[in-house]
């Protein structure tokens, strides 16, 4: 199997709204590799969203392209799953939590058996076997993301995509969340893209962290994180190496907002 | 590469936003004259009898003949007088009764089982019970008018006086308001919304009755001179005053809405939106 | 000294819970009690013409429904209601679902459909009449005309919004067309749509009374204008009664259906309030 799973090659993204012409990804490339944890960071109103969704196949871009597995992406693809944001709106609350995981998985050819199967593993790996029959509505916000993640562990996907899914959870549970996508990324070997605004989660999280420059965006710096791969909140927060990495992706943010950073000419 | 607003692409969405306007008001355009045409053919080429279904040509010729008609204007006030008189009584009657139960507590629980009981009864039901105790005149149908009306409005500003954030109201508490101007800071602002909504079922309702009333009860008015004109077989004039219905029951419509929409507006952006 | 305090909680004692349900029930009661007493030494005081006691009405409604006319008027006006308010119902569902999803023919009949709801249902009895004539059919059709309009018009309200956020989640995970109807686009329309069914069924309601008071020779609306005429009051309260018995059965069914139905959204709804 090729070693790139995902290759990004100089997509950009302009819209027109009833204020004027708006260029929210100018130039951005990138290759991620099978089994690799990226995370993309940047300064807010860079893009990420849009360029998260090119990348999902939910929106056409204006150049460039996306290739998964070495084909192109137009729609979105069977192999690829989606955590957003807003786990409250992205979550049916008239189904249950066993129902959310399960619906994705109807229209592939499975056993009954099958699918069960794979729902209670997803849910048993995100720590919430015991409420398969609540709502989602009745769960915290937390959890509610848990839920989510399930959903998109169930799906088997070759590679998870991630948009600032801990923005909107509180700092303990965000701490949390964060190992548990540690967790499915090193025993599972799951391939998982990571968006987020918060420079340590990305260097904690990440082996390679994206930071992007501001509007038009491009990709500024492709950092390699040097940590070990095992992690703990506690202690590897606490490594000097952490905190050089920390501050040298925040220096690159905010040289990216104040626009500093000169882009390599193609 | 620039984030400049460029005139050309400025226009490109304007152009486009017309373009969806302009479709919009084609296909419906259209949707009514293929409507028009297809009613005209089902005649003309006796698919269906005319003498049930007339030509929409002789249908709005016999329309152009009423409106020149004084008397036709005349019933087509007497209707609107029968629904504005009763508009008006439902709509105090029930803010008042509503604004009044639903602001103490004993009284809502207390009320709540007659309440449940006597809404689902179908204005038209005390038709006969009216046309005895009143006779065949305007009165009798006010009784129907209003009864139906006024629970849409009374349910409504129930709804809107149990609606206030409780924090906004501990904070009138808190600061002293007396009871009068919590009434006017408080509830009436947080009621509002709700009334406007009720008062424009209301007003959808009180002509559906209005007309009805003067169709059983017969007492003068648009409906009166629809049953007498079927009675007699006058086809078309029958279907010009369905379409003259339709058009006041139109124009309510987008009246009220107009209006709710207006009050509307300030409530929506200061609270989150509500499913109707 | 201790370091945290906790609500100690305690089971309500039995005395207390009875307590509660006699007050439930006597708030439940209470009024209507009262208003049927003050009625009926009301009536028996001053006997207004129009106005009997309630105990002569429901001596009336025992007399006048209990029996064979319960199977001669009644059933039948319930079952040409019921056949309506189904009729009106699904029609109403599929074609909101089709029209609200297919943006040209919403746009091309929206106006058509805003005019037809405008206008007030009993008008188009004289209309059906003539085309019909005085039929069982005729009555079935004409409630279904006159009560589809709101259940329509909300499923494609309710159809065409759905929240974008939901619709990418689908998108992303590419579910099936048919996955996309019946799995997000309908239940996230469905509390819009039974709002739209409440309305029905009153119209409905309405429209069955009305055709049955003047425009037909059987049926439960049509025995009461028979009293009226005839100046049998207390029996035509007691068919006003039965008919009002009908809304309220309407009603609760409603009720339970739609609190089943929209068991999900309601329990937003109170973790919102929370």
């Amino acid at each position: 199997m090729p070693e790139t799973l995902l290759q990004v090659d100089s997509l950009n993204k302009v819209y027109e709204s009833a204020t004027g012409r708006v260029e929210a990804i100018g130039d951005i490339s990138f290759t991620m590799n099978r089994g690799e944890l990226v995370c993309i960071v940047g300064p807010s109103g860079c893009g990420k969203t849009t360029l998260l969704k090119c990348i999902a196949g939910l929106l056409r871009p204006t150049a460039g392209e996306v290739q998964l597995d070495g084909r192109r992406v137009t729609s979105p693809p069977e192999k690829m799953a989606l955590v957003f944001q807003e786990y409250g709106r992205s979550l049916y609350p008239w189904l249950t939590v066993r129902g959310n995981v399960e619906l994705p998985l109807k229209h592939r050819k499975l056993s009954r058996d099958e699918r069960a199967q794979l729902v209670d593993d997803a849910l048993l790996a995100v720590g919430l076997d015991h409420a398969a029959k609540s709502y989602p509505w009745q769960l915290s916000g937390g959890m509610q993301q848990r839920v989510a993640i399930a959903r998109a562990v169930a799906y088997q996907p070759e590679v998870l995509i991630m948009d600032e899914p801990f923005a909107a959870v509180d700092a303990q549970t965000r701490a949390d969340l964060e190992d548990l996508v540690r967790r499915l990324h090193s025993e599972r070997g799951m391939s998982i893209l990571f968006v987020t605004h918060d420079i340590d989660e990305s260097v904690y999280l990440g082996e390679r962290v994206i930071v992007l420059s501001k509007s038009p965006t491009w990709v500024q710096e492709d950092l390699a994180i040097d940590l070990a791969p095992e992690r703990d909140q506690i202690t590897t927060r606490a490594l000097p190496r952490f905190t050089e990495l920390r501050t040298h992706v925040y220096e690159q943010i905010q040289r990216a907002k104040r626009g500093e950073a000169v882009r390599p000419s193609a | 590469m620039t984030t400049a607003t460029s005139s050309a692409s400025l226009s490109g969405h304007r152009r486009r936003q017309r373009i969806g306007t302009l479709r919009r008001v084609l296909l419906g355009t259209l949707g009514v004259v293929g409507f028009l045409a297809v009613w005209q053919l089902l005649s003309t080429l006796r698919i269906l009898n005319p003498e049930q279904l007339p030509s929409a040509t002789d249908t709005f010729t016999q329309l152009g003949v009423l409106l020149r008609d004084l008397e036709f204007w005349r019933n087509i006030g007497r209707t609107m007088t029968a629904w504005a008189i009763g508009l008006v009584i439902a709509t105090v009657v029930g803010t008042a009764l509503g604004t009044v139960i639903g602001m103490v507590p004993v009284l809502r629980r207390a009320t709540h089982t007659v309440v449940e009981f006597l809404r689902p009864i179908p204005s038209v039901a005390l038709i006969p019970l009216a046309i005895l105790v009143y006779g065949l005149q305007m009165p009798a149908a006010l009784i129907i008018i209003v009864y139906a009306s006024f629970w849409q409005v009374f349910v409504q500003v129930l709804y809107g006086v149990a609606d206030i954030d409780t924090v906004a109201r501990d904070t009138a508490r808190s600061f002293g308001l007396t009871r009068g101007s919590q009434l006017r800071n408080l509830v009436l602002p947080t009621a509002l919304p709700y009334l406007m909504t009720g008062l424009r079922l209301a007003a959808a309702v009180a002509l559906i009755l209005a007309v009805t009333a003067e169709m059983t009860i017969g007492n003068p008015g648009l409906g009166r001179q629809l049953t007498v004109a079927s009675g007699i077989g006058n086809i078309t004039t029958v279907y010009a005053i369905v379409i003259v219905t339709g058009v006041l029951g139109l124009l309510i419509n987008i009246g009220f809405r107009a209006i709710e929409r207006r009050t509307l507006s300030w409530h929506q952006s200061v609270r989150g939106d509500e499913a109707s | 000294m201790t370091l945290y305090t906790s609500t100690v909680r305690t089971p309500a004692p039995k005395s207390r819970l009875w307590a509660k349900a006699g007050e439930n029930t006597l708030y439940a009661v209470a009024l209507p009690l009262a208003l049927l007493l003050i009625w009926g030494v009301a009536a028996t005081i001053s006997s207004a013409k129009f106005f009997p006691a309630p105990q002569t009405i429901a001596g009336a409604f025992s007399e006048t429904w209990i029996g064979p006319a319960f199977i001669d008027d009644v059933l039948p006006s319930l079952a040409r209601l019921a056949v309506a308010i189904i009729i009106a119902v699904v029609v109403g569902v599929v074609a909101g679902t089709l029209i609200g999803l297919t943006r040209w023919l919403r746009e091309l009949l929206e106006p058509l459909l805003e005019f037809f709801r405008a206008i007030p249902p009993p008008v188009l009895i004289p209309v059906f009449v003539a085309f019909l004539g005085v039929t069982d059919a005729m009555q079935i059709i004409v409630i279904a005309f006159g009560a589809i309009w709101p259940v329509l018009l909300n499923t494609i309200e309710g159809v065409r919004a759905t929240d974008s956020v939901m619709t990418e989640t689908a998108r992303s995970f590419s579910l099936t067309r048919s996955q996309r109807l019946f799995d997000l686009v309908l239940p996230a329309a469905s509390p819009r749509i039974m709002a739209g069914v409440r309305q029905t069924l009153s119209v409905a309601l309405i429209m069955m009374v009305i055709s049955e008071l003047f425009y037909s020779s059987s049926g439960l609306g049509y025995q009461i204008k028979y009293f009226q005429q005839n100046y049998l009051i207390a029996q035509m309260w007691s068919g006003i009664l039965l008919l009002g018995l009908i809304g309220v059965l309407l009603a609760v069914v409603f009720g339970f259906v739609e609190r089943r139905v929209l068991r999900w959204y309601h329990g937003i709804k109170e973790v919102e309030r929370a």
